[in-house]
């Protein structure tokens, strides 16, 4: 799940924001964009193309500590051995890499759903795609906000 | 269903007394003879449930003057929309009379001279005066629901550990609260005041981070006058990000439709015929929450200040906007059977701390939790020769006390001062007393740091919490309004997206651009970083205020506001 440990954008403010920052650190390493990810989702279906629907995406609008975001996924299904969700992939546009998480389903799962927590260097989209046993894809996009915070009120 | 016309006439009777007589020429002691008590109560009442709501009391025990923002903007959907009109088309949109008790009480339209007609408003004593007698009036009918931000703020809040307004408000005997800065009294004492109230502490949306269990109350079941109302706690979403989260750090706090959906759910399988939204989201989430989660009838908002003479509708359900600083008291009278709403009639009750009686209790109380504390809080540090105000999307004239004091007494380049919402107004020829300071800033985390940032460090700050407030979502808001600057002036557009509202940011002593790469000295307060190093924030600006002596506001020209959406 946790990404490499770079300093984040979030983490240069904070520090920026405190009477007792130490020069901040400009982020080194080079961040994914969208089109890493749609490189990625080319990688596993090729030119297939996922149509919206299906999937609940469950993040935050605005990230508490984007070091431990949680995320929960559900994908529609009644999970039978003809109709059933095989698996989910989410990416993220904004971080080092763009692969937070992949999970396999099988009828015998149940329910199409699960949860993590994972690191977002700064605001990004998190973008989900399931596929399901016809081979059909779904996708679903959300953006979370990693802010600085503070002042509010 | 009261038109918005039958509204204003029951509202606003009084202040048609005063209709055409000026702007505030008409001399204090006539202003308050014609403010009677009488007719700022008067309510004809309606059905069987009556809800009355204070909120953002910010700990302020006594009257204060609190003027209202001449710049509010609102963006996305919100543009154009109230609460995000002010002065004279805030008047002109309710048909206010300029220069009337109302007009005083709502915008900042010619504030100065009005406050001196119409004096300070609040108070708990006035409060509880109004509280008890529309208890007396509608007996078991009545809920009174508290929406938050009610024990920080004030000098003797933040010494008693907010032990003083517990007390005030237990008085007033709320049936229900939910939270925002109370949190930042940190996560053990408010579940040492909370685990001792008489009444429930409601949010729904705080989870312990670990395996998210409740840390509160979702909600509770009353029965008032026959009806089952049902309250859902929703406390500040963004707590964890707006504050210190150190304070709290097993505390998870969300804004979640679904959440809330099921609340509502549960409460109406429960048998509510009434359902309400003790809220602390803001009223831009609230309107979008109104939209999207069904099934609410009163959403009872909080947290952006906003002080509106009418219920605001969205589809079925009602939004009540109280304001804040005990400035008003609402009233909300609802005919409720089997199927639900049949009527409401709303008034928006100003407490005119002139014009109304003070509660003998609740002064006997007030008096005695200030006393260990009296001699401090009236030390005059100073004195000022115009208008000192904080409220408003950008720097107001009591922010400049404050930013200019962190240049000179931390001998910095540029200052920040944080851009809440609370603070009391001090009125041209005014002393400056350490309470007037403490109002404006006490909290529990008051050290004033001094630190280095390169230019575009600043710059990066300065678009992130302009996002927080300008971003078209409210959903994406962070509260709060812009960061207060000192030594810097720039342009911003509102109406832009992230990262390019902020431009030509220029040193305000020379004029010369901001160095991207340069390192400058900076000084500011309510870092919501643990251990901050540095002077409480009231420390240096008493000093300042002890040398500068007089303080002549200058015109508020650092901030440039452009685009037109």
């Amino acid at each position: 799940m946790a990404q490499r440990a770079a300093q984040t954008r979030r983490e240069t403010l904070i520090a920026g924001m405190a009477s007792f920052a130490a020069a901040a650190i400009a982020p080194s390493l080079a961040l994914a964009d969208a089109a890493a990810v749609e490189a990625e989702i080319k990688k596993l279906y090729g030119d297939r193309k996922a149509e919206a629907g299906r999937i609940k995406l469950d993040v935050p609008q605005i990230a508490e500590n984007g070091l431990v975001v949680p995320i929960n996924v559900e994908v529609e299904s009644p999970m039978t051995a003809a109709d059933h969700v095989k698996s989910v992939h989410v990416f993220a546009d904004g971080n080092p890499l763009p692969g937070i998480v992949s999970y396999k389903f099988t009828p015998e799962s149940g329910r199409a759903a699960a949860s993590a927590r994972m690191r977002l260097a700064q605001t990004q989209n998190i973008i989900c795609i399931a596929e399901m046993a016809d081979g059909k894809l779904f996708t679903a996009k959300s953006e979370v906000k990693v802010t600085i915070g503070g002042c509010g009120g | 269903m009261v038109s918005r016309r039958e509204f204003i006439q029951a509202g606003l009777a009084g202040s048609a007394l005063l209709a055409g007589s000026g702007l505030g020429s008409i001399g204090r002691l006539a202003a308050q003879q014609r403010l009677s008590e009488a007719e700022l109560l008067r309510f004809e009442p309606l059905g069987n449930v009556t809800l009355i709501h204070v909120t953002d009391l910010h700990a302020q025990l006594v009257p204060v003057y609190f003027r209202e923002p001449s710049i509010n903007l609102g963006v996305g959907e919100a543009k154009g929309l109230v609460p995000h009109i002010t002065g004279k088309d805030f008047l002109a949109h309710y048909n206010i009379p300029a220069g009337s008790p109302m007009a005083y009480a709502l915008t900042s339209e010619d504030f100065a001279a009005l406050a001196r007609n119409y004096g300070r408003m609040g108070g708990f004593d006035r409060i509880a005066r109004v509280i008890k007698g529309i208890r007396a009036e509608r007996g078991d009918r009545c809920l009174l629901l508290d929406g938050g931000d009610t024990w920080t703020n004030s000098w003797t809040s933040l010494q008693t550990k907010a032990a003083d307004v517990v007390e005030a408000m237990n008085l007033l005997k709320p049936d229900a609260m939910t939270g925002h800065w109370e949190f930042t009294l940190g996560a053990e004492r408010v579940k040492e005041i909370t685990d001792s109230l008489p009444f429930p502490f409601l949010a729904q949306n705080v989870r312990e981070s670990e395996f998210e269990d409740r840390v509160f109350e979702p909600q509770k079941m009353f029965e008032r006058g026959g009806v089952k109302v049902a309250v859902i706690g929703q406390a500040y979403p963004y707590t964890g990000i707006a504050n210190p989260r150190w304070m709290f750090p097993k505390w998870t706090f969300s804004l979640k439709d679904d959440d809330v959906q099921k609340e509502v759910d549960a409460a109406r399988a429960a048998g509510a015929q009434l359902v309400v939204l003790l809220s602390h989201n803001g009223f831009d989430i609230d309107r979008k929450m109104a939209g999207r989660v069904k099934g609410i009838d009163v959403i009872l908002t909080a947290h952006t200040h906003d002080a509106l003479p009418e219920a605001v509708q969205v589809g079925t359900t009602l939004l009540v906007a109280t304001g804040s600083h005990g400035k008003f008291v609402s009233r909300l009278d609802l005919d409720v059977d089997r199927s639900g709403v049949k009527g409401f009639r709303y008034r928006l009750i100003p407490i005119f701390s002139d014009a109304i009686t003070p509660d003998a209790e609740m002064a006997a109380l007030v008096k005695k939790v200030r006393a260990p504390f009296e001699a401090d809080l009236g030390r005059v540090l100073g004195k000022t020769d115009g208008l000192l105000y904080r409220r408003g999307n950008f720097q107001g004239s009591l922010d400049d006390v404050f930013t200019d004091a962190m240049l000179q007494v931390r001998d910095a380049e540029i200052a920040l001062s944080p851009g809440v919402r609370w603070g009391g107004s001090l009125l041209p020829g005014q002393d400056i007393t350490f309470e007037d300071v403490t109002n404006a800033c006490a909290l529990t985390y008051p050290n004033c740091y001094r630190t280095s940032m390169k230019g575009s460090q600043i710059k990066a700050i300065l678009e992130d919490i302009g996002d927080n407030i300008f971003n078209p979502d409210p959903y994406a808001q962070g509260g709060g309004d812009m960061v207060r600057l000192g030594g810097l002036t720039f342009t911003v557009d509102p109406y832009q997206t992230s990262g390019r509202r902020i431009s030509d940011l220029r040193l305000a002593r020379n004029g010369q651009a901001l160095d991207a790469g340069r390192d400058y000295t900076v000084a500011g307060w309510a870092s919501i970083n643990q251990a901050t190093e540095g002077p409480p924030i009231w420390d240096v600006v008493g000093t300042y205020l002890q040398q500068k002596k007089v303080i002549t506001p200058r015109p508020l020209d650092a901030v440039k506001v452009v685009g037109a959406g």
